[in-house]
């Protein structure tokens, strides 16, 4: 039994709804006035620091307190104001949220 | 075995197990049925904790920390109660007012007191708040809104501004960019992208002109 419920096209294109609304926060973000648009870039920063961890042993840490915005939508995983934990896709590195 | 499942989860049968032998079975009621006033706790798990320890207060549940959900009033609220929250902050907290109109996929919505319950999703739009003859817009990136029985509404956006912060410059920028990318773009996610920043622009270029 095949589901045939329209899709949205971002849906149907491989988008989940997180990644959207993001995206459509991220373009409003945009077109703000200047105070309201560095208040509000500045509110989603995030800082985090990657670690690539061979033979069980940390090296070292790349990305110290990178601080990003409009994170590239094609990757893995959005970055918002809650904590996340995110799997590197290459490799094993392990990537805390500060 | 199956069939034991199914008939179980139709009827939503839990089996208390507290030190109460033979385990009784008996039927959870829906959330929407349940007594909101939940400060005096579960009766029969206080009295299991009182034969077991006697001398110790059983401890609290979460449902009793929390305030209990208003009640559906009888007769027709003449207010609508409106919680507006972002993630950051909340635009409206128990505001009383006459309407809010969303804007949800399926079209502007406009919400009175005794709307029937319902969940909309929200498209990036014009959201307008009327209390009396004031009229608060705000435009909305995308989110959700829930209105309940009780003329509670919930709206929970994930960007909310008023429309004297956007930079009409900016709009006409990213809209004629956009439109450009979409006719350029390749793959379907380069395409659903252009999409969804063409929408994004035209709503907001309609809500500044509008």
């Amino acid at each position: 039994m095949a589901s045939t419920a329209a899709v949205p096209f971002w849906r149907s294109a491989g988008m989940t709804y997180i990644t959207y609304s993001n995206i459509c926060a991220n373009l409003v973000r945009n077109c703000l006035k200047e105070p309201y648009k560095s208040e509000a870039i500045g509110r989603e920063k995030v800082h985090f620091s990657a670690t690539k961890w061979a033979d069980g042993k940390p090296q070292k840490p790349s990305n110290f307190f990178f601080s990003l915005k409009l994170f590239p939508i094609v990757s893995i995983c959005c970055f918002s104001r809650s904590r996340v934990w995110l799997r590197h896709a290459i490799g094993d590195s392990v990537c805390t949220v500060v | 075995m199956f069939r034991q499942v199914a008939h179980r989860l139709l009827t939503r049968s839990t089996t208390t197990t507290y030190p109460i032998f033979p385990a009784t079975t008996t039927l959870r009621s829906f959330s929407t049925e349940v007594s909101t006033d939940a400060s005096s706790g579960d009766s029969a798990f206080i009295d299991a904790w009182k034969k077991v320890a006697p001398n110790i207060d059983p401890p609290k549940t979460p449902s009793q920390y929390m305030e209990p959900r208003p009640p559906t009033p009888s007769t027709l609220p003449s207010k609508l109660t409106v919680n507006f929250v972002l993630p950051y902050a909340a635009e409206l907290s128990k505001a009383e007012v006459d309407m809010v109109i969303v804007p949800a996929t399926t079209g502007q919505m406009g919400i009175l007191p005794g709307h029937v319950p319902t969940i909309a999703e929200l498209k990036p739009g014009l959201l307008s708040v009327h209390e009396g003859n004031d009229v608060k817009k705000y435009f909305i990136s995308s989110g959700f809104a829930f209105v309940h029985s009780n003329s509670y509404a919930d709206i929970l956006a994930v960007e909310a501004v008023p429309l004297d912060r956007i930079d009409p410059a900016q709009v006409q920028k990213g809209l004629s960019e956009f439109t450009q990318k979409l006719n350029s773009a390749s793959s379907d996610l380069d395409k659903a992208e252009a999409q969804i920043g063409v929408d994004v622009h035209s709503a907001l270029n309609s809500a500044l002109t509008g």
